[in-house]
């Protein structure tokens, strides 16, 4: 599906719309208090429905990240970020760990030689020498 | 919410041959729907029914509460837009102002801003347009209408890539500032894709399916990777189709795929990649035909 200006073929795009609103709130690109795009903003943006991008601001509308101001839109919520990010951390052993080592597995690389792996990528990353 | 549309039972011949048979459905209004179907399904003869320019045989149709034919109250709130649509011998302007004669809700504005997006030039004669032009006018025509009930059938003939982009740009922008209610059949399924909130595909004359776009991403889900892994994570369940390539295999499994799932398959070092809506109208217009012909089938 080209031209979609990014969203993938994975999942309803509803729901995938909701993932990027989510992810913008959680990583600070929309603050606390700050207006949402709308139904039909983001329905251009991503070339879909509005109907599609109406839906997925409502999944995070009910779940209370974002709050409806009568007359004026879609804001987010006062706690929002502090919720979704307590949820990626949740999912974090889910998303990346797990996938890590079953890899890690498939290429007989045992758990302290990954521990190893990963001090030795996180020095270089810090430009600190080993 | 009142439907927009609304078919029961039509059926369409020409003597011998069955165009339409039975067809059945609702399109509800504001909703943006895809009309989808191999060449010769029956997707323009539904159209040109919807739009008075033909009768049924048998079976009844509404639109905007009444039906078609020869009713000059609906067919003012409605526009069609043909592949193959043909003019008088007359200039762009003169179209266009025949169809603002037509449409009460006609925004010139819209036009000429569409028609300087396509490069055609108002004052040119349309024998002398291109085809990728003609369509272009046809789209103008279609959108710059502002109708209550607008059809595009196959609206792009001769349009490139970035043409048709523009042509999908302009319908969401002005769909979203005057909602209508929008039935639009094409082949170029997944380009469009994302448009629609409902699909309806028309196989043989027949509704094969009809449901919203939405629940038709992940419905099916193709499975890739070494043959026992492909084996033991579809067993059990419904599969479409299998394919195999030495040691390798890629079967297409029926159904949502949960978060276990996708964890086995990982562990296994299976890929998942969900169906597009083109593959699954595939197989939505060889349901009907019998399972002996779904290999065979191809878009045309």
């Amino acid at each position: 599906m080209p031209e979609m200006a990014g969203l993938d073929e994975g999942g309803p795009l509803f729901a995938q719309v909701a993932e990027r609103l989510a992810g913008e709130i959680a990583g600070g690109g929309l603050a606390e208090g700050e207006r949402v795009p709308s139904a039909n903003e983001l329905a251009a943006f991503y070339r879909i429905n509005p109907a599609t991008a109406a839906k997925g601001i409502n999944v995070l509308a009910d779940k209370g990240l974002l709050e409806k101001r009568r007359g004026i839109g879609m804001f987010v919520a006062t706690g929002a970020r502090a919720t979704l990010l307590a949820r990626r951390r949740a999912e974090f052993t889910e998303r990346y760990v797990q996938p890590l080592l079953t890899e890690a597995t498939r290429l007989g690389i045992d758990t302290d030689e990954l521990i190893a792996l990963i001090r030795e990528s996180s020095s270089e990353r810090r430009g600190v020498a080993v | 919410m009142t439907p927009a549309i609304s078919v029961t039972g039509l059926t369409r011949r020409y003597y011998d041959e069955v165009a339409l048979d039975g067809v059945s459905l609702t399109v509800g209004a504001g909703t943006i729907t895809g009309l989808l179907g191999r060449n010769g399904a029956g997707k323009t003869t539904l159209l040109r029914i919807l739009a008075g320019q033909e009768f049924p045989s048998s079976g009844s149709v509404q639109v905007l509460g009444a039906a078609p034919a020869e009713n000059e109250d609906v067919l003012r709130r409605l526009v069609l837009v043909r592949e193959d649509q043909v003019y008088p011998d007359f200039k762009v302007c003169h179209a266009l102002r025949a169809a603002s004669f037509c449409h009460p809700d006609w925004d010139a504005g819209l036009a000429s801003s569409l028609l300087n997006d396509y490069g055609v030039r108002a004052g040119k004669a349309i024998k002398g347009l291109s085809r990728g032009q003609r369509s272009a006018l046809g789209i103008t025509i279609g959108l710059a209408a502002r109708a209550e009930v607008t059809l595009f059938d196959e609206p792009y003939a001769g349009l490139d890539a970035v043409a048709r982009q523009v042509f999908y740009d302009r319908l969401l922008a002005d769909f979203a500032a005057f909602p209508r209610t929008v039935l639009l059949s094409t082949h170029l399924i997944d380009e469009a894709a994302s448009l629609f909130e409902n699909v309806v595909v028309i196989d043989r004359g027949r509704v094969a399916l009809d449901t919203a776009a939405d629940g038709l991403r992940g419905m099916a889900t193709t499975v890739s990777g070494p043959v026992l892994a492909v084996d033991s994570f579809t067993a059990g369940r419904p599969v479409w189709e299998r394919r195999g390539l030495g040691s390798q295999a890629s079967v297409v499994m029926v159904g949502q795929v949960s978060g276990e799932d996708r964890e086995l398959a990982r562990s296994l070092g299976l890929d998942l990649t969900p169906l597009s809506l083109q593959q699954l109208v595939v197989r939505a217009s060889g349901w009907s035909a019998g399972a002996d012909s779904l290999t065979e089938r191809t878009w045309a």
